[in-house]
């Protein structure tokens, strides 16, 4: 069965590309070639993925699993704690392996424009890509932590290294929250591990619903660990007040790790929540759901109010997407399929977008040498594809009927407004403060007085264009055409 | 006793105790006979052989029972050949460290090697013994070797500053230990573990409960000298920094083994059966719960502390050799968490971490010996731009530091997992040592990314590091059996399985 290694293949394929260039010099020229490359091989594997992964059925498909490791006691050694090697997809992280495998081939773009250290940075970068891609092929716990961490690492050494002025600060600040948010995950799988002797997924999730199993677990130990997960994920997420973090990392970080960061790895916290917390806990998720949804409208708010007073166009996404993710708790708190449903497709319509945004970000801060607003305008008469792309990238985050950012606030409001009307009504003046600091933000860049220093630069260069219009042709995709979320994903409903 | 009852002894199970005792009474001859001013790097490759022939010993040892010789003064059981295992490793390794570089063979000096040797002795005696009498002078033999190899650089004021806070901190634990040992004795009428262990059952012992928890406790507050846990931590990080590097190692890793080697045992088997000061009740009407039961607050508070203490003052420390011995008083910590959650699991879990600490430590104190030899102020900047001035030296400190760190494909996460493992399977779940110990992780990534920080991010304009083959060869082991715990931890936990079965410790 070669089918059934495919995953594997998958996770470890940016591996090539890692030992690749370890044996090149750091000077020689092709290095950001064979980078780029290597991001193509995962790639195209995960288009095998999607392409092998069948539609329409339930359950966890091109699954894999070894036993890795044994633990016993001389106590009692007929019982051993077995730990496996264990891969699958379900349609959710088929969703997002494929988003993490596009938006690192076109972030590795990017980085393309980088003076110094490629060959280092590019090691980094592929081994952050194996870790993502191994946290969304995970059917193990045990494995997805070990993925996880390497993420925290990889991320951790290509924020402080490669960037911007503050970048230990911000590189530490990440750590610190990060490590927090995984020490607490560690200690979630721990308990679940010795009580119920199995991180696999699938089991732990059927065990969890068995209601036998509260003679392991009780109901306020369950409350306890779904809190821990909440954290640890809403660090991730990240849920206000944890995440000063992820402003510095937004304002800091180089711009392809940016494009992952807001693109995919903000993802993992509501991969999390909604794979682990709603799998495992649906019950106490469902008694804590006024709680998540008052969390996520103080996000919505906060982030939109935030974003509205920011001066710098980085930060100002940064807050932005703080906002998005609050519809995405509103929405996982809703409870039923409409609100959930939203909030994945909210997940998946932000990794878009923010990449894309990300993506021109990048072409400002290469063409313009500035992100400040007011230091910007006018660039729509000088550069117009830019500005068009930009005003295209800002309208599908305000949430324009027709792209991907409308579909998914419209399902998440569906489901909010069934379940808890005043939240759902507080919530949509978020979404009317998104339409102003977005269009703020955007027209302070392409429109205003015309800026003499800014003639002659150059518009979106063959390869931009080109990474800009698939995103922009993916929004717009799953804006009109929505079935080609909903059919992979099968029927999703909390605790599924 | 005459000569036959002598002969009758399995002397063939103290093998590689007299290999090691052979060593050293060679090596000192030979150095005392030996032309001053030749060079002396033999003495090394001999004192390495001893080692390596000790550890071919043990493991022709491992397929045997339990031996117990010496009038049971002296056993040979799994427990003992576990700890004797990690023992020799980390000599051998800190011996290879001390391997010198072709521009400094003067300096080897004989002493240097033999009382490495003696202390190694030490330590398995105290793995070993089955009598509070042999185990004491295992300790003594241990802690002496200590004292002089700490001091043995005699111009250097840091080196005479570091042994005598070393010998007299040292000398009041012994009290404290002693004094211990002393109300055991009076309580029990014998010196002998295995005798104390059932004379704990008895009448005597059930009226004065409360004396024989005042026991346990000095004994166990005596012992956290050697583990360097609190509040008998302060010694360490001055000792660490005015000692000798590979010293600095020796002390860290291998003195540090016994420690948990005797606290393990001296505290196990003697009260494993004794009454406790709380009451519960059973099914045939009040009783007195295990001593070991009554005693685990004590003990967590013990290595909370200490992961606490550890971990705090790392974060301030700009001196490596400094930072290492705070960092190696948070290990202390986390290893006494398994045996203050009375876990099932401790003596599993207690040596796979020692396994890993010595593999991840002995490598972290290669590297600062790397770096020493230019300067002998060890600061956290000289590590800057490591990678750039020797990518080998640099990716093998990464490998260790993130292995301290626990992060995952290192020994270190396995180990750490199995401590947490071991807090939050046992019932009940022991909420603050696993708090401790996640907050001591979050804090430690602080200081041991603050190292990575260095050794990628910042410019150097020194030249490449220059090593010596010892130190090549201690990288290349610890880096790579580091790695291959943390990928493949099946290798050590299988051999556990396969060849030790700590629970006949207990039995006499």
């Amino acid at each position: 069965m070669t089918e059934s290694y495919l995953l594997t293949l998958l996770v470890f394929s940016p591996l090539l590309g890692i030992i690749l260039l370890c044996f090149m010099s750091p000077k020689h020229h092709s290095i950001k070639w064979i980078g780029t490359l290597s991001t193509l091989l995962p790639l195209l594997l995960t288009i095998i993925v999607f392409s092998l992964f069948e539609r329409g059925i339930e359950g966890v498909q091109l699954q894999q699993s070894h036993t890795w490791f044994e633990l016993m006691t001389s106590i009692s050694p007929n019982e051993p704690y077995i730990i496996s090697f264990e891969l699958g997809v379900t349609g959710l992280s088929v969703l997002f392996l494929f988003l993490t495998a596009l938006i690192t081939f076109l972030a590795s773009f990017t980085a393309h424009r980088m003076k110094d250290g490629l060959k280092g940075f590019f090691i980094i970068f592929l081994a952050l890509e194996l870790g993502i891609l191994g946290v969304f092929s995970s059917e193990n716990l045990f494995l997805f932590f070990l993925f996880f961490e390497i993420t925290l690492v990889s991320t951790f050494l290509l924020l402080g290294r490669w960037g911007g002025f503050h970048k230990e600060r911000a590189a530490f600040s990440f750590l610190i929250y990060n490590g927090i948010g995984s020490v607490l995950l560690l200690v979630v799988i721990i308990t679940l591990f010795v009580e119920l002797r199995t991180t696999n997924i699938t089991e732990l999730t059927l065990m969890l619903k068995d209601t036998d199993s509260l003679e392991y677990l009780s109901y306020d130990a369950r409350m306890w660990l779904l809190v821990l997960l909440v954290v640890a994920f809403g660090t991730k997420l990240p849920i206000v007040p944890l995440h000063s973090w992820m402003v510095r990392v937004h304002v800091e970080a180089p711009i392809a790790v940016v494009m992952i960061h807001a693109g995919v790895l903000l993802k993992i916290g509501a991969y999390g929540l909604i794979r682990f917390g709603g799998g495992f806990f649906p019950e106490q998720l469902q008694d804590m759901a006024v709680v998540l949804a008052i969390l996520g409208l103080i996000n919505l708010l906060y982030g939109a109010f935030i974003a509205f007073v920011q001066t710098e166009l980085r930060a100002l996404l940064a807050y932005s997407s703080i906002s998005h993710m609050g519809i995405v708790l509103l929405g996982l708190a809703s409870f039923n399929s409409a609100g959930v449903q939203g909030a994945i497709f909210q997940t998946i319509s932000h990794g878009l977008i923010a990449a894309l945004l990300f993506l021109l970000i990048g072409v400002i801060v290469d063409r313009f040498g500035t992100t400040r607003l007011d230091e910007l305008g006018g660039v729509a008469s000088q550069t117009p594809l830019f500005a068009g792309f930009f005003l295209a990238a800002g309208l599908a985050s305000l949430g324009l009927p027709g792209m991907s950012g409308f579909i998914s606030e419209f399902l998440a409001f569906l489901g909010v407004f069934k379940a808890m009307p005043v939240i759902g009504a507080i919530g949509v003046i978020g979404i009317i403060l998104t339409a102003v600091y977005i269009l703020r933000a955007v027209l302070a860049v392409t429109f205003g007085e015309r800026r003499p220093s800014f003639d002659r630069k150059a518009d979106l260069t063959a390869t931009e264009l080109v990474s800009s219009s698939v995103l922009l042709i993916m929004i717009i995709w799953i804006g009109v055409y929505p079935a080609i979320l909903t059919s992979t994903l099968g029927t999703i409903g909390i605790g599924g | 006793m005459d000569m036959s009852t002598l002969m009758q002894f399995n002397w063939g199970s103290m093998m590689p105790e007299f290999i090691i005792l052979i060593t050293a009474v060679a090596l000192s001859l030979i150095d005392l006979f030996m032309n001053k001013k030749k060079d002396r790097t033999m003495l090394v490759w001999i004192a390495l052989t001893g080692v390596g022939l000790a550890l071919i010993f043990l493991f022709l040892q491992f397929d045997n029972g339990v031996v117990s010789i010496l009038n049971e003064t002296y056993r040979l059981d799994s427990f003992a050949k576990a700890f004797k295992l990690l023992m020799l490793i980390g000599t051998g390794l800190v011996l290879l460290l001390g391997l010198p570089a072709p521009d400094e063979l003067k300096q080897v000096r004989g002493e240097y090697y033999y009382l490495i040797l003696t202390a190694l002795l030490g330590g398995m005696m105290m793995a070993s013994s089955a009598d509070l009498i042999t185990l004491f002078v295992g300790l003594e033999l241990l802690s002496l070797s200590s004292y002089i190899l700490v001091g043995i650089r005699k111009t250097n004021h840091f080196a005479n500053e570091a042994a005598f806070k070393y010998l007299v901190s040292g000398g009041i634990a012994t009290a404290i230990t002693l004094f211990g040992m002393s109300y055991l004795y009076g309580l029990s009428g014998e010196t002998n573990l295995y005798a104390i262990q059932s004379a704990m059952t008895g009448d005597i012992v059930a009226d004065n409960r409360f004396l024989v928890v005042f026991a346990f406790l000095m004994i166990f507050i005596g012992l956290v000298f050697k583990i360097a846990a609190a509040p008998f931590h302060m010694w360490a990080p001055d000792v660490y920094q005015g000692a000798e590097t590979p010293i600095t190692a020796f002390l860290s890793v291998v003195s540090k083994t016994a420690g948990f080697a005797i606290i393990l045992r001296v505290l196990m088997v003697p009260f494993v059966f004794a009454p406790g000061t709380g009451k519960v009740i059973t099914p045939d009407g009040m009783s007195y719960e295990s001593l070991l039961v009554s005693v685990r607050p004590y003990i967590g508070i013990i290595a909370i502390l200490t992961i606490l203490i550890g971990n705090l003052i790392a974060l301030r420390q700009l001196n490596a050799k400094r930072l290492f011995a705070y960092s190696s008083i948070a290990h202390a910590g986390y290893l006494l968490i398994p045996f203050a959650a009375l876990s099932e699991m401790v003596f599993e879990v207690v040596w796979f971490y020692l396994m890993a600490y010595l593999l991840m430590n002995i490598g972290a104190f290669a590297v600062i010996h790397a770096v020493t030899k230019e300067t002998e102020d060890v600061t956290i900047a000289s590590f800057a731009g490591m990678f750039r001035r020797s990518p080998f030296i640099g990716i093998a400190m990464t490998i260790f530091l993130l292995s301290l760190a626990g992060i995952p494909f290192t020994a270190g996460f396995i180990g750490k997992f199995e401590i947490f493992m071991s807090a939050l399977g046992t019932e009940p779940k022991r909420y603050f040592l696993t708090g401790a110990m996640l907050l001591g992780t979050v804090l430690s990534y602080v200081y041991y990314f603050g190292l990575l920080v260095q050794i990628y991010f910042r410019p150097t304009d020194k030249k490449p590091i220059t090593v010596s083959g010892g130190i090549t060869a201690v990288l290349t082991i610890a880096a790579t059996a580091t790695l291959v715990l943390g990928i493949f931890p099946s290798t050590a936990l299988t051999f556990i399985q396969d060849y030790f079965h700590f629970m006949e410790m207990f039995n006499r």
